[in-house]
């Protein structure tokens, strides 16, 4: 592809034709702010309103199909010889460009769509005074008090995304100053939609960047989801009645997409931030995604694909999304050696229940034993079970389940 | 897989994942892949954005088929008959790739001969689908480059699975798409780490790297390496050794993280031949269906608790990275074969970590000779990968097929061994749902899994439920030559009409009690694509 040469910011860097201001400058790793915007998605623009959506079972009508979606105007730049502030994601980067941003213009006009935004969602937690001092969370944590005289619904502690929210992000580099404080807002009053297995969706903290009606499209070929008019808000939610009868796959790729608190796996919600993330590989399929596994001492609390992969590129499938917690953690799990006595299982101890097995399948003949390897268990497991058969019993009886 | 070992020569995906997307046409025949492997239906999905061709070859109506330019239902086990009138087509018109047939690949006179015998009248008559049909999927194909074919257990699950696996070979190779990006013969394979434990020789006739056992100077090889004897015969298949436990000439199994009661054909005797058993030992981390006939049953720990590397089907090595400590007082399977290894004085099992497993994994095995953990840091990688300094190969058969040429094979069509009677006028078909993996020891685990798919549910064609006067959601009888099983009618225009389908999932209704255990042959699959069997409202006698 060919190379373009552009400034932004007075550092010329160099980008490939056809990249957006925004691309070019996330390439060289020039922060601009941004809530629509996702690299795996077409632009939001381009997603049309549905005519309905359902909203806990109830269709919702687009009650203005004249206007179109205009993105969150977040990403705006100054651009020498435009006079507007186009938008970074909508503006092709071309060679000699000289971008700008962070202008006085283009701050007053972040800070204006950005207070937009906030007029639909709680917003105390960008406001609160505690979040300047210090370590907020330090704080108002460990026991999650909060003193201020705030509706206990639109609690900063309240809210499952709290310090991990794109949106607290972008406000915190855009800045909103004291005498803002507070900012109006006016309360959606969606009701929780909580009926769905593995996660909930609240669409009061949405803020209607449709990236999860997107994904849902485009990159699942799903189309579960959609948005429609009110009032000039846009309103997201299913295409029929529940998810599940809109055609969901609980992929959770709308879950990973969203920059807030909306989507958010049920068993999660209230853990906080992991401690610590393990790359790995599905246990599932032999599709083999990467996963990430975040984890809070020793538990697993969510597992998310990872995006910097040659396999899966930020997707899973329901099974590695939300099918690994709950089984690799399950009360059931053996965790000890058993050795049958009458007929009933008995724990046993390691060394009395090796010194059973070795002795047991020494006392055969080579061809009298076999041993059955797992398609589910590591190369390394099964190098040496068949080493094992081989080398030790003796025999070649080693095989799986490959063709099952 | 020893289908693509006969026509390339080696037996795994030609290209890769992310190959699939940027094809200009794709063909998947056999694969239900939105619901088996759902992460490689995003690339079909991507494809098809991009304004590529799908073609779904599949009896059943699957989500695939809504993407899909051209869907050919073709009954149950009539594959051949179906690739074989493609082929014809490809050749009669003139859409071959003459000059990759002519430099490329052999025996391609004595394949065309067999090409006679598939007019598109007969293919009609033996696969239900229209001649007509059948020409415009072959000329999408041959005429949309690159092009690629994705099958699964589909194609491989029958009493003639090879026969079909070398059918979809001969497609692609008679189109040269072979050896380029998005072309290829992909088999998905179905868990995690099957093409692993095929790759590090868990297998009867192959030590690690498909290296025979009855080869003198690869024995030599590993009994230098290890310091012992080994034999030269090739052992027992999966499904013979059950047979020769019943029969009583095997008399100890010692079963790894495995659920044959359920995942095996014919269930019921595979239950006998557990029984017959003097010892059997299980490693699992549930006390499965299985783990409960068992003398001893050893704890093994989860993907989370160890470290270790699963081979994609892609051919990719990746790792499994250790998150958690061994729950109570289970351990690494590695772990535990070594230590009964040890036990019996075996030697060479010393080992401190999995990495140093990989050491001598990478020092015996051609194909995996590059590959260690430091490398695997950076990301996975594609075998063949000899050396340290070799990049991994994305695309096999780039210039010459792993055997040297391609081999054409001439093929007849075979119907399956059990065909529908009077007795058994049904058709019965397995498949996996999205919402379960394989005999559901993990994923019946999870509440949500099971909310949105909790039981077994037997898919019916309306005509077929009318006239046996079910109703959907009615529980009912399925019974074959072998067993019967219990489980409530999904009356669904997804089955054709005489055929039903199950999954393998419920250990409440264990659909392969039914299934037939009768080989392929050659790779000894089992035939659970095609059973025959008659429905019955249940109670009813």
């Amino acid at each position: 592809m060919d190379k373009i040469s552009l400034t932004i910011d007075g550092r010329q860097i160099e980008a490939s034709q056809g990249m957006t201001v925004l691309e070019a400058a996330r390439e060289a790793g020039i922060y601009i702010p941004t809530l629509c915007y996702h690299p795996d998605l077409s632009s939001s623009r381009e997603v049309q309103a549905s005519e309905v959506i359902y909203c806990n079972a109830e269709p919702l009508k687009n009650d203005n199909s004249a206007i179109r979606y205009e993105g969150c105007q977040l990403c705006v730049v100054a651009i020498e010889g435009m006079k507007a502030l186009p938008t970074a994601c909508t503006t092709e980067a071309t060679s000699g460009m000289v971008v700008r941003t962070s202008t006085p213009p283009v701050k007053q006009k972040q800070h204006d769509n950005l207070k937009l935004i906030l007029w639909q969602h709680p917003n105390v937690c960008l406001t609160c005074d505690r979040f300047d001092q210090a370590d907020n969370l330090n704080i108002c944590k460990p026991f999650n008090i909060c003193l201020r005289s705030v509706n206990i619904t639109e609690r900063c502690v309240l809210c499952p995304k709290n310090d991990h929210c794109d949106l607290q992000k972008v406000a915190d580099y855009i800045g909103l100053g004291i005498e803002e404080r507070p900012l109006p807002y006016t309360a959606k009053g969606q009701p929780l939609e909580t009926n769905a297995p593995f996660f909930d969706r609240d669409y009061n903290l949405c803020i209607g960047c449709t990236r999860c009606v997107r994904v849902c499209r485009e990159v699942r070929g799903a189309d579960v989801l959609g948005y429609v008019f009110r009032d000039g808000k846009v309103i997201v939610g299913a295409r029929g009645p529940s998810l599940m009868e809109s055609g969901c796959q609980f992929c959770g790729a709308c879950v990973d997409v969203c920059p807030v608190g909306a989507l958010l796996e049920r068993t999660r919600k209230w853990q906080g931030s992991a401690e610590r993330q393990v790359l790995t590989t599905c246990p599932y399929c032999g599709v083999g995604c990467q996963l990430e596994l975040q984890l809070k001492g020793e538990r697993i609390i969510e597992v998310l694909p990872q995006r910097k992969n040659e396999v899966n590129r930020g997707q899973a499938c329901v099974k590695g999304r939300f099918g690994i917690q709950e089984f690799v953690h399950h009360p059931e799990r053996l965790t000890t050696p058993l050795v049958k006595r009458d007929g009933e299982f008995v724990a046993a101890s390691w060394e009395e229940a090796l010194d059973l097995v070795a002795s047991k399948l020494a006392s055969y003949q080579k061809n009298e034993v076999a041993v059955i390897s797992s398609a589910k268990c590591t190369n390394e497991d099964n190098y040496v079970a068949q080493k094992f058969a081989r080398a030790v019993l003796g025999t070649n009886n080693i095989d799986h389940c490959a063709r099952l | 897989m020893a289908g693509l070992v006969t026509a390339f020569g080696s037996g795994a995906m030609t290209n890769s994942i992310r190959d699939i997307g940027d094809a200009a046409c794709i063909l998947a025949i056999g694969t239900n892949t939105c619901q088996a492997h759902p992460v490689i239906a995003l690339e079909l999905v991507r494809a098809v954005r991009h304004d590529g061709k799908l073609i779904v070859a599949n009896p059943r109506e699957i989500g695939l088929v809504h993407f899909a330019d051209r869907w050919l239902r073709q009954r149950p086990g009539s594959d051949v008959a179906l690739l074989m009138g493609m082929m014809r087509v490809i050749v009669d018109e003139g859409l071959l790739d003459s000059a990759f047939i002519e430099e490329r690949c052999e025996n391609f006179a004595a394949f065309k001969e067999s090409l006679k015998s598939f007019d598109l009248d007969t293919v009609e008559r033996i696969t239900g689908v229209p001649g007509e049909k059948v020409a415009e999927a072959a000329r999408i194909y041959a005429t949309n480059k690159p092009a690629t074919i994705l099958f699964a257990m589909g194609i491989t699950q029958h009493s003639h699975g090879t026969d079909n696996v070398l059918a979809i070979a001969n497609l692609a190779m008679l189109t040269g798409n072979i050896g380029k990006p998005s072309t290829g013969v992909n088999p998905l394979r179905g868990q995690n780490n099957v093409q692993g434990a095929c790759d590090l020789g868990a297998l009867p006739n192959v030590y690690p790297g498909y290296q025979a056992v009855t080869d003198p100077a690869i024995k030599e090889k590993f009994e230098t390496a290890w310091g012992c004897s080994l034999d030269s015969s090739p052992g027992l298949a999966l499904t013979e050794i059950f047979d020769a436990a019943y029969q009583g000439q095997i008399k100890a199994i010692y079963l790894i993280g495995e659920n044959p009661v359920l995942s095996d054909p014919d269930a019921n005797h595979v239950r006998a031949s557990l029984k017959t058993l003097e010892f059997l030992v299980v490693q699992d981390i549930f006390l499965s269906e299985t783990a409960q006939l068992a003398d001893v049953v050893l704890p093994g720990v989860s993907f989370a608790e160890k470290d270790g590397t699963f081979t994609n089907t892609e051919r990719r090595v990746q790792r499994v990275r250790k998150a958690i400590e061994p729950l109570g007082d289970s351990r690494p399977d590695w772990l535990i074969t070594c230590q009964i290894a040890q036990r019996m004085g075996g030697q060479g099992f010393d080992f401190a970590d999995p990495s140093q497993i990989m050491d001598e994994i990478a020092r015996f095995t051609p194909s995996l000779g590059g590959i260690t953990y430091h490398r695997l840091e950076e990301g996975g990688l594609q075998w063949p990968c000899p050396t340290q300094e070799h990049p991994g190969t994305p695309i096999l058969h780039t210039q010459l097929f792993t055997r040297g040429k391609g081999r054409f094979t001439p093929l007849e069509y075979k119907p399956s061994m059990e065909l529908p009677d009077d007795e058994y006028p049904l058709i019965l078909t397995t498949e996996r749902s999205l919402y379960q993996y394989h005999t559901g020891t993990m994923t019946r685990k999870v509440k949500g899994l099971n909310t949105i798919r909790g039981e077994e549910l037997v898919e019916i064609n309306p005509a077929d439920a009318s006239a046996l006067g079910i109703a959907d959601g009615e529980a009912v009888r399925v019974i074959s030559r072998r067993g019967e099983v219990v489980a409530r009618a999904r009356v669904t225009e997804v089955s054709p009409v005489g055929v039903v389908c199950m999954d393998f999932h419920f250990a409440e209704s264990p659909a392969n009690v039914l299934t037939n255990p009768a080989l392929d042959p050659v790779a000894k699959i089992p035939e659970f694509k095609v059973a025959a069997v008659r429905v019955e409202k249940n109670g009813h006698k």
